[in-house]
This record gives structure tokens, sequence and C-alpha cells, in this order.
């Protein structure tokens, strides 16, 4: 079947109104400290830096610049934390506080969701639906951990490392502050963490559902910064742990500057996953995978499935799909409830997505877009698709973070797999079929830490994520996050 | 204490029922017992459940099972933490049930805290048990296999005589954290816990049928408890070795999973562990073959 | 408002390139439909075009004349109260009471659907079946809801169906036919795709969901996978084919979540009632109720509705 002309209308007549969440209940401070041993404290320096609306460039708050005396400071009342409160205390009353953290986030979860939606610029119904109740979720699982450690290493008694540094990224900042808080807490450990520089305030709030949980002060730490107090803290003497989510080009810093100093440390990288479409899928809900897989959280997703491979003898039809489907996407004011996909986070993010649509053209791509309207203000990109790209287009091999995916056909199924494993990313992978044998053929085969069968962008507090080769090493989540967090004695 | 005596007001006693189905009937019989304290006075009467109450029960787990089953393992921790939010708040009229069975204040007070804590300790099992005990089975055919526990269904359950709470509360959770629904008679010596336990379950969000609650003669009961054939599994956790002869023979007109906790003290810490889950889980293997 | 018959192509399906469907996946994407807000405006016009697509439905053994006459008042008086509401878009009635229902509505641009075939269980011949379907059209049906044959289908003959609905909507004339699927009696998704395909290339104007004599009659998941069937099959063969889900929509919230699904489905040309249709009775009112609410900013009591 060629490619038909877009035949369905899906402009005009009947259209949705503005339906906004209301944010009148929630309560953002004008200025935020550091979260240092049980309070806001002020910076060493003194030095404040903004944080705006991505959706409207306004400012919402200024918060707290941490130098290098901070960052010591901050560690040291971890480190005093675990020495006398969080280390000596028994583990089931280390779960009941993590218990707590998870029930307050439950009742604060609008307030969360609606600032997480405007600090960051995703979609409120993700935030409000996605984010928020996942992140409470790992905070339950991880508390149950807390004091079952004897059953999850057969043969080994396991311990806490002492004093974790955290750095986490901006695409999902409470749910990533979830993944890395709750089982370094629930192992016995005390954090120090540090938000990404544009996405700081969920991470602020928390502090709030801290204090009120009645955490012995020190046990969590929160510290706001961009670039060098991050590397501050994961370099930091007294830091037995360190965790980053991040880009893979920061990532290789980290571990070359850990180079010799004994800390353990995970590394949660950058991927460029293939999503594999075979003829004999359940072609609907595969269009709908891969809209899921690329367009949803505007593509700011480090396990996205950015390219599409679709078996030659349905690409057309998959293609025509997947552009209606593109057609009905709504990308506007996040905290419109209808809005599917939101603001790009930051004007540097949103310069380079542009460079690389520039980039994917130059290179002989054909470049599609819907036809939506964008709102005036703020950082928006329509989703995007190129066909006519190969395995040696910049926009195939490198990662671009936003709503931008590159599609290739393939004949067989070995040509999909070798092209799905040419990459040195690793971090997932989609396969499409009704067939389950291939299904697990491929998932033995595919060199990527998370496969998503019929499925993408699953997330669960139980399930482990993580990467092969440059995606990252380690595992977050599941019995197998808590390797990071321990070590395992006789 | 004239004065005292004219402000003194009458207390309004609590009717002890029985739980079934998420409601609290009085036993269709309608015969009773009487619950003394130390001093012979009558604490309560106590439904003297019969046959058919329990015929009844069994009716209402089995048709609760499958959809509790099928709820998600984070769905059944999240009832299991409100059960014992439910719990805490309701602390005192427990220690007070405890004290008037004749347990000491500081014992009363720990054996409620103790329950508390281990009805935490089961919800944070809810979603951890299936990957200790479950496994992927390296086959040398090319298949891919793997082995999971499943509920095993409906659960009966005696009590364990002389822990009235804990003792409870130590069986029916890992019963219930595992997709199973049960039938349980509470304490004959000590029944009132186990009435009140049902209204916290009650008001937890606990799905009707999932635990049924009764109150009545282990002498009357033990043998329907044992025999009845759409039930799964049998715990008991009192009486020697002519209980247990005569519990096995009955579990055996239906291959019944016989399951003994006799001798166990429920205070101790130790006693709270993720094999009394294991021990109401059946084991299913699938096979798949792996090829394009 | 007559539907021409359109000319049916009656080639037989090649039923191995209909696509397989993924119930979870069919289910995520209903719950993206269920969570669309829709608000002032948009929320009036979508419950009048609500209003504008029931077929208002009496299908019991125990229906009189006198109870197909108050039906059709309602469905040209839905609410004196409010002016200038939209009539609903057909009434659909059993073969007997077709022509008690045609006096009830004259000089009213509402059609007259009537269940045929043997409705709801289907099994009889197929000779008392054209007989049904013939009777409904000469007592003035100008829509005919069939029934699929399940059984046949479920058995795996797919051809019997097939020639089964070609020969009832020759026997309609000019009337147009909707076939029901009866999802609930289908089981698995998969089988909905297939049973709307066969039916779509055997002849139908319409397919429907259900008769609503069963449970589960119409879901959202079975409407989708019919929707996307729909959409397919006008990019085949350029021909619009409409859809129809009964039974079970009772609200308007409800009723408003299918428009958004059929709107980001299929597009803007089957947003009228010359596509889509509710088969429902109780619906009417709770949007009426609604649209009460929406103007005077007060919630309604049903006491204020008339119950036909």
């Amino acid at each position: 079947m060629a490619i038909p002309e877009n035949k369905l209308a899906f402009d005009g007549g009947w259209e949705y109104d503005p339906a906004p969440e209301s944010t009148d209940h929630i309560k953002i401070k004008k200025r935020y400290g550091l979260f240092i041993d049980g309070e806001f404290v002020k910076p060493a320096k003194g030095r404040y830096f903004d944080t705006i609306n991505p959706a409207t460039e306004e400012k919402l708050s200024r918060v707290a610049e941490a130098s290098q005396a901070d960052v010591d400071r901050a560690v040291a009342a971890a480190r005093k934390a675990y020495r006398t409160s969080w280390g000596r205390m028994k583990a089931a009353e280390r779960g009941k506080y993590i218990f707590r953290i998870a029930r307050i986030m439950q009742e604060r979860a609008r307030e969360f969701s609606v600032i997480e939606s405007l600090d960051g610029g995703k979609p409120i119904r993700e935030s409000r639906d996605v984010d928020v109740p996942l992140a409470a979720a790992h905070f339950f699982y991880y508390a149950g951990w807390a004091d079952k450690l004897d059953y999850a290493f057969p043969g080994r008694t396991a311990r806490p490392l002492g004093v974790a540094g955290q750095v986490i990224p901006w695409n999902f900042p409470l749910l990533m502050l979830a993944w890395k808080i709750a089982p370094a807490l629930a192992c016995g450990n005390t954090v120090v963490l540090k938000p990404a520089e544009t996405t700081p305030l969920t991470a602020l709030k928390l502090a709030e559902v801290i204090a009120d949980a009645g955490l012995p002060p020190g046990v969590v730490n929160i510290i706001t910064g961009a670039g060098a107090t991050g590397a501050a803290l994961l370099q930091h003497p007294d830091v037995d742990k360190v965790a980053f989510t991040g880009s893979t080009v920061v990532g290789r810093s980290i571990q070359k500057a850990l180079a010799g100093t004994g800390k353990k440390y995970t590394l949660e990288l950058g991927g460029k996953a293939a999503n594999i479409v075979f003829a004999d899928a359940a072609i609907d809900q595969a269009v709908e995978g891969i809209v899921n897989g690329i367009f949803f959280n505007q593509g700011h997703v480090c396990c996205a499935g950015s390219r599409l491979l679709v078996q030659e003898s349905v690409a057309d039809e998959v293609i025509a799909k997947l552009k209606d489907r593109m057609e009905t996407l709504i990308v506007g004011d996040p905290l419109d409830k209808n809005t599917d996909i939101g603001a790009i986070n930051s004007p540097m993010q949103l310069e380079k997505i542009e460079s690389y649509l520039k980039i994917g053209q130059e290179e002989g791509g054909e470049m599609h877009q819907s036809s939506c309207r964008v709102p005036k203000r703020g950082y928006w990109c329509r989703p995007t698709i190129f066909t006519g790209v190969s395995q040696s287009s910049r926009v195939v091999q490198e990662e671009i973070f936003g709503p931008v995916l590159a599609i290739q056909t393939f004949r067989s199924y070995d040509e999909a797999l070798s092209k799905a494993n040419n990459s040195p990313y690793g971090l997932s992978g989609g396969i499409w079929t009704d067939k389950g044998a291939k299904i697990f053929h491929m998932t033995q085969q595919i060199r990527a830490g998370v496969v998503w069968a019929n499925t993408f962008n699953k997330f669960d507090p139980t399930s482990p994520f993580g990467g092969y080769k440059e995606s990252g090493v380690g595992r977050e989540g599941g019995l197998h996050g808590l390797d990071a967090y321990v070590k395992l004695g006789a | 204490m004239a004065s005292t005596a004219k402000r003194q007001r009458i207390a309004v006693a609590k009717t002890y029922k029985i739980y079934i189905d998420g409601k609290f009937p009085r036993t269709e019989s309608g015969r009773y017992f009487t619950l003394e304290d130390k001093r012979g006075n009558v604490i309560a009467n106590m439904c003297r459940s019969s046959r058919k109450d329990f015929r009844n029960s069994v009716v209402a787990a089995r048709k609760a099972q499958a959809s509790w089953a099928k709820a998600s393992a984070y769905l059944r921790g999240q009832i299991l933490y409100r059960i014992a939010e439910m719990l805490e708040g309701r602390r005192e009229q427990f220690v007070t049930e405890l004290v008037l069975q004749g347990a000491g204040r500081r014992a009363a007070e720990n054996e409620v805290d103790t329950s508390i804590d281990r009805l935490i300790y089961f919800a944070g099992w809810t979603d951890k048990y299936q990957q200790i005990f479950s496994a992927v089975n390296p086959v040398s055919s090319s298949h891919f296999n793997f082995s999971v526990l499943e509920p095993t269904g409906v659960v009966s359950m005696l009590a364990p005589d002389n822990s009235s709470l804990l003792g409870l509360v130590s069986n029916l959770a890992p019963v219930i954290v595992g997709g199973n629904s049960c039938i349980v008679l509470a304490s004959e010596t000590r029944p009132l816990c186990a009435v009140s336990f049902a209204e916290v379950l009650q008001a937890s969000d606990v799905p009707g049928g999932v635990v049924n609650i009764l109150t009545g003669f282990r002498s009357e009961l033990t043998e329907f408890f044992a025999s009845h054939m759409d039930v799964n599994a049998i715990i008991y956790c009192d009486g020697g070795k002519r209980v247990a002869t005569a519990v096995q023979e009955e579990a055996a007109n239906n291959i019944k999973r016989v399951i003994d906790r006799t001798g166990i003290n429920w205070s101790k810490p130790e006693a709270g562990h993720p094999y009394l889950i294991r021990d109401t889980q059946e084991v299913k293997t699938t096979w798949h073959p792996i090829g394009t | 408002m007559a539907l021409a018959a359109v000319k049916s192509s009656t080639r037989f399906p090649d039923l191995s390139t209909v696509p397989a469907v993924d119930e979870v996946g069919v289910n995520e994407r209903v719950a993206r439909f269920q969570s669309r807000s829709i608000k002032k405006a948009s929320k009036v016009e979508a419950l009048k075009l609500v209003l504008s697509m029931i077929d208002l439905t009496t299908l019991e053994g125990q229906d009189t004349p006198g109870k197909v006459r108050q039906l059709c008042q309602k469905a040209i008086h839905l609410h004196a109260a409010m002016p200038g509401l939209p009539h609903v878009a057909a009434v659909c009635v059993y073969p007997t009471m077709v022509a008690v229902a045609k006096k009830a509505l004259a000089g009213h641009d509402i059609n007259i659907a009537s269940v045929a075939t043997a409705f709801p269980s289907g099994m009889s011949s197929l000779s008392v079946k054209l007989d049904d379907t013939r009777m409904a059209v000469d007592a003035g049906a100008t829509e005919i809801d069939m029934v699929m044959s399940r059984g046949a289908f479920l058995a795996g003959d797919y051809h019997y169906v097939f020639d089964e609905i070609a020969a009832i909507k020759e026997a309609c004339g000019a009337a147009h036919l909707k076939v029901i699927l009866e999802t609930g009696e289908l089981g698995t998704l998969d089988r909905v795709r297939k049973a709307s395909v066969l039916a779509m290339h055997a002849g139908a104007n319409f397919i429907k969901t259900s008769t609503g004599k069963i449970q589960p009659a119409a879901t959202m998941q079975v409407t989708l996978v019919m929707l996307q069937a729909i959409r397919d099959f006008y990019y085949e063969t350029d021909r619009m084919i409409g859809m129809k889900p009964a039974g079970g929509i009772s609200t308007a919230k409800l009723g408003v979540h299918y428009l958004v699904m059929l709107r980001e489905t299929l597009g803007n040309a089957w947003m009228t009632p010359e596509w889509f249709r509710f088969g429902a009775s109780s619906l009417a009112n709770d949007v009426l109720m609604q649209l009460v609410k929406q103007s005077t900013g007060i919630y309604q009591s049903a006491d204020y509705f008339s119950k036909d």
C-alpha cells in the first residue's frame, strides 16, 4: 500500500477549550536556601540564581548556589547523621521514616505535580498521572526493603556504604530524586542530593516533606547549583558512593575523576534506543508505542525510542498512521490538562534540538512535523520525524533529547537486531511483534538494559532500570537496585 | 460519692459479632458463649459460630479471592499499610481488650505495637516476595522458562489461642499479602481482638470476603475447617498430635495444604518472615520457545 | 434526512491481513481519551453533538404502541425548558412497532431505525431474517440494525457470515444497514477487528457494537478497535463507514469521552449523526442535565427531566 495522502481531517471542527489546572493552592517561596542538616540555610557566598517556567519564560523563584563550602557543610551533616542517628537506627524504624515520606508525598501530590510542570515544562497530565505517583511508589517500595536486606543477598550480609552524593537531571526531577534517595536511605546511607539547575523546586519542596516526616537532621540534604556544585559534590573525599544520571559526556568525566578514589558509583547516562516494529505486530498499538516512546515528555527521556526500525513491508502503513496520530498531539501550556507535549526544558536544550533538525535535513533526511499551533512565548518543538536517514546519519547516531524520531526500514530479523545493537549506547529497546518466540529471542540478543516488548516507557519501582555500554553502569529499581547502596560482607 | 454517682455516665457496651463478606452479622445459629474475666465478670457474649457460618464464609472467600489476587502487589501493599495505620489509631482500644482478657498493661502495649510493626513488615513484602522466591530456569532446550508464585486460593485458619492479636496478625497478614482469601477462627479463650480487628480491616478498604472472622468453639468447627472441599489450605497453631492428626486426615479429602504453626513465639521479631507467605503459594512454571 | 444506500463491494476480504490487536495497548490508549478535560464552550458543543447522535431506543418484549408513541414524543421534544436543542438522530424499535413510530414522527426529520434478523440472538433461518428485514423496511424503517451470526463467526464460518450480511443488505433496499457484532460475545479484540472487516466488506453502512441485551455491551475498547478498522477501510477503499456503540452509555461524561475518541481516531468528517450514533435510552436525560448545569452553574436533579 503506497503512502496515502493524509485523508483524515484533524484540524478545525470541535476543538477542546483550555482546561487549566488550578495553581492557587500551591506555595512556592520567593527564595530558597540550601537544605542542610534539617533546615534551610543561606549559601556561604550569598549567591542565588533564577529558576524559570519554560512555557512562559517567567521567573518562578530564586534558589541558592552552593559553593565548595556549602558542599563541605552538607557532606559533613550527612556524615554526622550517618554516624550518630541514621546509621545506628533499627532497620524497621528507618523503613517507617521512609514510609512517612511516601505517604506525605501522596497527600501533597497535586501540589508537587503542579510545581513539577511549572518548573520543568512537562504536561500536568504526565506529572499528575505518572511522575508523582511513581515517585511516591518508589519510596513505598524501598521503605519495605529497609528491614529485609538479609533476604536480598543470599549468603551475604549487606551493610550501608555511608554518605551518598547524588546528582540528578531535569527531565523527571522528582522521580529521579525518588530513584536516588529511596534506595540509599533504605540501605542505611545518608544523602546529599543536587537537583538540576533548571528544575530545583520539587526537590526543595521534598525537603519540606523530609522535615515534616521527622527524619533526623542531616539524613537527607538538598543543595542547589549547577555543574560546579555537582562536580564538587561527586568528587568530595568524604562521599562514599556517587550516583549520577545525566549525559554520557558528563558521565565519562565523572568516571575519570573518580579513578583511584575507591568510591562506588552508578551512572545512568544517555541512549538512542531502537524501537523495532515487525510486520506481524499489532500495528495500531505499535504506532501508539512509537508515539509514547519519543514524543511524551517532549522526548526528554534517556530511554526514549528515538530510532524507529520498521519492517519494510509495513513501513508505509506505519508511517502514515504515525503522521495521523501526530496530528492529534496537543503541544502547549503544560498546565492545560489536555496538553500532550509540553515545553522544552530550557533555551539551551531547544537550541540543541533545533541544531539537529538542521543537521538532519543537511544530511539528506526528509523532515516532517505535525501541524499544530504552538504558543508565542516559551520554548517549543513540534513532534518531528525524519525519513530517508540511515545508520551513518548523525540524527540516527546521536542523542537529540527532543521529540524527534529517526525512521529506518529493515527487511529481516537479523538486520533489525544488527542495526539496533550498532550503537555505543545500550539503555533500552522496543520490539513489536505478535510472535512470542521472536520476543524472547530478541530480548536475549538486544544489548540493552531494558527491553520493552509490545509496550514502551514503562516504569515500576520493582523493575530494575539501567544501561549496557555507554548508557551507564548499575541498575536502579527492584531487587537489583539495592546493589548500588550496600557493601556485601560474609 | 453521691455527686459523682449523679454525673456517672452509663457506657454503651459493644456487641461482638462475626465478620463475613465485609459485613458484621450474628451467627445464623443464634447461639452464644460467655467470655469472662479473671474474676468471673462477664466481658461479652460472643457468637458461637456454626458450620453454616463457616460454609457461608467459604463462599464469600472464594468469590472475593480471584479479584484480590489480580489486584496489583502495590495496591495490596497500600491496603496493608492502611491496616497498620488504622490499628495504630485504635491502639488504646486493643490494649484495653488485651488487658480485659488478662494481659498486663505493659505486655498489652508491646503486643499491639509489635502487631502494628508486623503489619508494616508484611506490607513491605507484597511487592518483593515474588522477586526472592521466583526463578528464571536455565533449561537446556531453547525455551524461556520461568517459575512464579501464585496464591493457593482460600485458606482456613485456626488462630493461635494464646495470642489474641499478634498471633492473629502474624498468620493473617502473610496469607492476604500473597493474594489469598481466608476464614479465621479466632482464639477461643481470647476472641475480642479478632472481632475488633475485623473492624480495622473493614476501615482499611480490604474488599469484603477477603478476610472472614468467626468466633466459636474449636471442638465444633475444626472438622469443617479441615474438611471443606473448596478450601485450599489450612493453618493451625495449637494442639498436640491428636489435633494435628485429625486435621491432616480431614484435609486429605481434597489434598488440602496443611500448615503447622504450633509452638511459635509470635512476639519474637524473627517470628515475622517471608516463608510464612510462601507457605500459602503455589509455584507455576511456564515454558515458551525462543526463536524467530 | 434519508441516508442513501451505498453500493456494496461484495468481495470477500483477505482476513489474513487483519492486524492483531493488543488489549493492554488498547486500554492505555483509551485511558488517555478518558483523561481529556472538556470544558466550557467545547463541553456544551460536545453535549449537543451527543444529543444529536442518539438513537433513542426501546427494545422490550413489553413494548406497546403507547410506549413507542411516548418515546417518539421525547425524541421530538427533549426538554421543553431548554429551547434550541438539536433533536435526536433516530428512534430504534422492533419491526412490529415501526408503523407506530412512523406515524408519531410524521413531519419530523428523525430517522426510524428498526432492529431485524431475529434480534437479539439471530438464531433463525435466513428466510425468516429476510422477511423480518423486509417487514421493517416496508413499514417505514429508514435504517436496519441487524445482528451478525456470532455462532457461525466463532465456528470460523466467515463465508456464511459474509453472505448473510450481503443478503440482508440487499433486502434493505434504500434503508441503510447497521451490522451489530455483539462484541460481548466475541471475547477478544482480535475477533472484534476481524468481524468489523468482514461486515464492512459485506456491505454494512454502519458497524455497531451490541444489542444491549447482554453484558458487556459497548465499551470504549471495542469501539476504538472498530474505529480503527473503519479508518483502515477508508484508506483502502475511500468509503466511509459509520459507527454506533450501543448499550451501557448512560452518562454524558462517557458520551463526551466517546466523542474525544472519535475525533482523535477518525477526525472531523465523522463527527456528525450521519456517521456516528449512540444507541442509548437514559443518556439523553443525563446530557440534558449537564447542559442545564453548564448554563445555570447549578447541579440538577432527575426529577426535572421527563422520563418517557
